[in-house]
């Protein structure tokens, strides 16, 4: 973002950065940056807060009355990551036959088109479509429990994509699944990979894929990297 | 260390480009200025062309499409945000009531989304496709760009 605002700059155009990261901030020097110590992924502060969004706004408009730079100024406010998971609810078993995983992303499928149905769009699709969710799934507890990764076909063939479009297939269902304010930074992604089976059977594959020799971008961008 | 804490870490700990004699626009006053918004959350609208991993291309975004698919590569952001709020990456509603209140002059008919996760050098935005969307947004009468990262 910094970089684009020099280059903006350049062609014209008067810009105010977002900063999320201090020090690159500080090391590109954009003409104007408001840094905002926010979870990353949330350069507006707080979701559904009309009134928060709007103060960051016009903070980091201000900034265009200055008459020199680089100017950086921070938001007086900072939002830490939530460490917990959110209260979500995850359906009980249904189907002992089938790996815990597949049946809970079975399990969830409701609530997913329930979303669909609402918001009408889906960042489900980046290499699987909702219906292959839970076989990918079957593929990667089969990882997990000791099949050799390099033997079986991977849905959709790209891993990072696959794991993408599984997390967003449960981040998408608990869309519907969860009520109150907007649970903090990262608590949905902490539900994910602490609290569903899909998100442990993904972690699991993923050390799996790592002792089996699959190289590091295959199985590291499988989830968060501090995961 | 948690993930944010990890990624902003690795991000500072990565070597900066370097802009000598860096341009500085004055802009018009606020409140005349059309406003633009840049991010880079690859968002796309829904049906438009994916972001592939390392794309270093952008996409146009239309100001009354809100059916934007999240196309970021990177699982070391929260996601959800967006998914309860697109206003929490992109404030297109925000820029709308300020335009409709007078605080800034008019929103944008078109605005601007690259992937962040990008090769480390960004040659490619800083020598084709950013001047190529700072020539979309010259061509939209664009005086001020607000940049919203991910």
């Amino acid at each position: 973002m910094s970089v684009l605002a020099h280059i903006f700059e350049a062609a014209g155009i008067a810009t105010v950065v977002l900063s999320s990261v201090r020090e690159v901030a500080q090391k590109v020097a954009p003409p104007r940056a408001l840094h905002c110590e926010f979870p990353l992924g949330r350069p507006l502060g707080i979701p559904n807060d009309v009134e928060f969004q709007t103060d960051v706004l016009l903070r980091a408009f201000a900034l265009l009355k200055e008459e020199s730079g680089p100017v950086l100024t921070d938001h007086p406010v900072q939002i830490e990551v939530d460490d917990q998971p959110v209260s979500c609810a995850i359906p009980p078993r249904y189907d002992a036959s089938l790996p815990p995983s597949v049946d809970e992303a079975r399990g969830i499928r409701n609530a997913y088109n329930r979303a669909l149905d609402r918001r009408g769009f889906t960042s489900v699709g980046r290499a699987i479509t909702a219906d292959e969710v839970p076989n990918a799934l079957a593929v990667f507890h089969a990882i997990a429990v000791g099949t050799d990764w390099a033997s079986v076909e991977i849905p959709g063939g790209n891993v990072m994509a696959v794991c993408h479009d599984i997390r967003t297939y449960y981040e998408e269902a608990a869309l519907e699944l969860i009520d109150g304010p907007a649970p903090g930074g990262r608590a949905m992604e902490n539900w994910f990979f602490e609290s569903t089976e899909a998100g442990k059977t993904v972690l699991a594959a993923r050390t799996a894929m790592k002792d089996g020799g699959a190289k590091f971008p295959v199985w590291f961008y499988m989830a968060p990297g501090n995961r | 260390m948690n993930g944010d804490q990890m990624m902003r870490a690795h991000s500072a700990s990565l070597p900066a480009p370097q802009f000598d004699n860096p341009a500085w626009v004055t802009p018009i006053a606020l409140s005349k200025a059309r406003v633009a918004i840049v991010t880079s959350a690859a968002l796309y609208a829904a049906g438009d062309e994916a972001f592939t991993a390392g794309d270093t291309g952008y996409r146009l975004i239309n100001r009354d499409r809100r059916d934007l698919v999240l196309g970021h590569w990177s699982p070391n952001f929260d996601q959800m945000g967006v998914k309860m709020d697109l206003n929490v990456v992109y404030p297109i509603d925000r820029l709308e009531e300020l335009a409709a209140q007078g605080v800034i002059g008019s929103v944008a008919p078109r605005h601007i989304s690259f992937a962040g996760n990008q090769p480390d050098d960004v040659s490619t935005i800083r020598l084709d496709t950013g001047p190529s969307a700072a020539a979309q947004l010259r061509q939209d009468g664009v005086d001020v760009i607000i940049l919203t990262p991910v």
